[in-house]
């Protein structure tokens, strides 16, 4: 496993090394003090751990890598990633998996506002809450929240789902609760247990979506803009 | 009998004949008014401003025999690998989606004839234009529909946009008739719906944020290609400034006459100002800075001849961009198509519904057999005469204000007809050393 120090390595030489790495190779960053912008741009099937907590844009456009940070993370981690997978141990900030196209994202403790904003296909595993806002514009994937989520949730979603365990603050525009289809629980098993988690009881999860009202604009609508 | 004199009917000029019309179809329809390209309005703008040539104080070139260099590199204050063009007129970014494939393609080939680039749009990067574009610009915009790392790592340079001069704070617009199976898949949406894409980054808000997000966009193509950054003509010192200060290499200002796919009328009309008036105080912004002519700008809205270039130069721009005049050149409100345009109930020349997808030129559409009538071969050779012709036309002015190179056109080459022209460019009314305002 390589060790790269951001006390002795620059930011550059840091993810110069991690995009020119070959394919499973593993590496370990110490001393990340919310660095901004580490271990983005990957395009390798690469195992990272981050021993601590990071800054901005943690893992911004990953494809393939697996990326785990011991620690926390600052706004936008994992945006619009492609695919691969991304755990933090503690809580994100803002935007978290913003226009994520694919891959996953699993947060031990709360996120932020907008959490999954305009997700393209992503799959969000919330443990704690979520902020205000999330799943805004959403356009793709699942957002799975196992606690409590803030106002405005999943407004002017699109075909993305959203599952929340806990109390859901208010819905915003166009977005209303469905029904937990034997093929949503069936996805939501799926999301859980491509990322290792057990530790839940289906039947808490209640499942919101797009009422679909807002797809072609008509004047009937203009108030609840 | 004696005839008895009557007054003639008096319109309005409050309620001319337009806005009647415009009272008439809302209260029908209960709906603003959509619709395509910049605003109409008789805004002030570069036909206001006049060159002075040399005289007896200046020394000009001869026109057909000394050089006038056009040549610029946009992008090399951090940058290892610069936009190098042959012509300051680039391609401003125009989606596919907005536009059919073979316009991006027509735009990409006339666009690398003669060595300039052209810019993608809302929607993502098609193989039409990366194929035909020997350099490209690839957008990050707010709705990050069809963003991808692979694409942004094989664009030539990246284009953070942060407004739009037709539509200063406003998000974009592409109604569902324009949206087929292909324009669907890339932009992660349903079939046939109404795409009204963010008017905010999904992940930064203030110039703080976007300052890390450069790094971040910098960290993943590895500082090799610029980033510039577009904002609409609005409070063109602070954006400017703040964009430089955030890290740009590039700042592109575009005025009020710059066009959009699809946005309100009102909009269109009313928000920003017009690219006259947004030159000086860009220039301003950069040179307090230390940075003029290192971090380069680039003015669009409304650009549509040689003249405009060399006036936009003269007030201390680097290049320009154009996009609805590019259209026009390809083909845009034709005349040959007029009996098309009556069908739609409009005219060649002011046919704007671009979002309805029906153009008869078969530009701004995705039906299959109108796209056809747009060949792309002959569309780029348009559009690469077009461009010559423009180059051709400001070292023109160039050479008779002495100048053997477009960048060292200054300010004081130009004077202003109108007060209100010489307080916006910042150069005297003609005739006088007054300019209003200092």
């Amino acid at each position: 496993m390589g060790i790269l120090d951001i006390n002795k390595l620059s930011l550059r030489e840091i993810n110069n090394t991690l995009q020119g790495s070959d394919d499973n190779s593993s590496f370990s960053i110490k001393n990340p003090k919310g660095a901004h912008a580490l271990a983005v741009g990957i395009n390798k099937n690469i195992n990272v751990k981050v021993l601590g907590s990071v800054g901005y844009y943690c893992a911004g456009m990953n494809k393939f890598s697996d990326i785990k940070i011991e620690g926390s993370a600052g706004p936008g981690l994992g945006e619009n990633m492609m695919s691969g997978n991304i755990h933090v141990t503690g809580d994100v900030s803002q935007y978290a998996g913003a226009s994520g196209h694919g891959g996953s994202i699993l947060v031990e403790g709360n996120a932020s506002s907008r959490c999954g904003i305009s997700m393209k296909g992503i799959d969000i595993i919330i443990k704690g809450n979520v902020g205000h806002m999330s799943a805004f514009m959403a356009q793709k994937g699942n957002l799975v929240i196992f606690g409590n989520a803030g106002h405005a949730l999943g407004d002017s979603i699109y075909e993305a789902n959203i599952y929340v365990a806990g109390e859901v603050a208010s819905l915003g525009t166009d977005c209303i609760e469905k029904k937990m289809t034997k093929k949503h629980r069936s996805n939501l098993e799926n999301i859980l247990s491509n990322a290792d988690v057990s530790d839940y009881y289906l039947d808490n999860f209640k499942r919101f979506g797009s009422a679909r009202s807002l797809y072609n604009f008509n004047v009937d609508n203009a108030k609840i803009y | 009998m004696k005839k008895r004199s009557i007054s003639l009917p008096r319109t309005s000029h409050t309620f001319d004949a337009y806005t009647n019309s415009e009272i008439r179809r809302a209260a029908e329809t209960g709906i603003y008014d959509i619709r395509g390209g910049g605003s109409k309005r008789n805004l002030p703008n570069f036909d206001d401003l006049l060159f002075l040539g040399a005289s007896i104080s200046r020394y000009p070139l001869e026109g057909y025999r000394e050089s006038c260099n056009t040549m610029v590199t946009l992008g090399d204050r951090f940058s290892s690998n610069p936009l190098k063009l042959d012509i300051p007129i680039t391609i401003a970014g125009m989606s596919f989606g907005a536009l059919s494939a073979q316009a991006k393609e027509a735009l990409g080939r006339g666009a690398s004839l003669v060595g300039t680039s052209t810019t993608t749009g809302d929607g993502g990067m098609t193989k039409e234009e990366r194929g035909h574009s020997k350099q490209l610009v690839y957008q990050l915009l707010p709705s990050r529909y069809g963003m991808n790392p692979d694409d942004l790592r094989k664009a030539d340079a990246i284009e953070i946009v942060v407004g739009q001069g037709a539509k200063p704070g406003g998000g974009g617009m592409l109604l569902g008739q324009k949206i087929n199976d292909r324009v669907a898949e890339m932009r992660t949406l349903p079939k046939g719906i109404d795409q009204r894409s963010p008017c905010r980054h999904p992940d930064w808000t203030g110039p703080d944020d976007m300052e890390i997000k450069i790094l971040e966009l910098r960290e993943i193509t590895g500082w090799k290609v610029p980033i510039f950054v577009k904002v609409a003509g609005s409070r063109p010192f602070y954006d400017v400034a703040l964009a430089a200060k955030s890290g740009a290499d590039v700042v592109v200002v575009d005025g009020m006459q710059g066009g959009t796919a699809a946005t309100q009328e009102v909009f269109i009309e009313n928000v920003g100002i017009p690219t006259l008036a947004c030159v000086r105080p860009a220039v301003k912004a950069l040179q307090e800075l230390g940075l003029h002519r290192k971090v380069q700008l680039i003015i669009s809205g409304g650009i549509r001849n040689g003249a405009d270039v060399a006036k936009a130069m003269a007030l201390g721009a680097d290049a320009v961009s154009i996009g609805s005049a590019a259209l026009i050149a390809l083909g845009d409100n034709d005349p040959r198509y007029q009996k098309d345009y009556e069908k739609l109930g409009t005219t060649a020349g002011s046919f704007d519904d671009w979002h309805e997808g029906l153009d008869p030129a078969g530009i701004t559409t995705q039906d299959k057999k109108l796209a056809k009538r747009l060949d792309p071969k002959l569309g780029g050779r348009r559009l690469a005469n077009y461009l010559n012709v423009m180059t051709m036309e400001a070292q023109t002015i160039a050479r008779a204000c002495g100048k053997n190179d477009l960048r060292n056109l200054e300010p004081e080459d130009l004077c202003a007809l109108t007060v209100e022209s010489a307080a916006m460019a910042g150069v005297p009314l003609a005739g006088t050393n007054w300019i209003p305002g200092t």
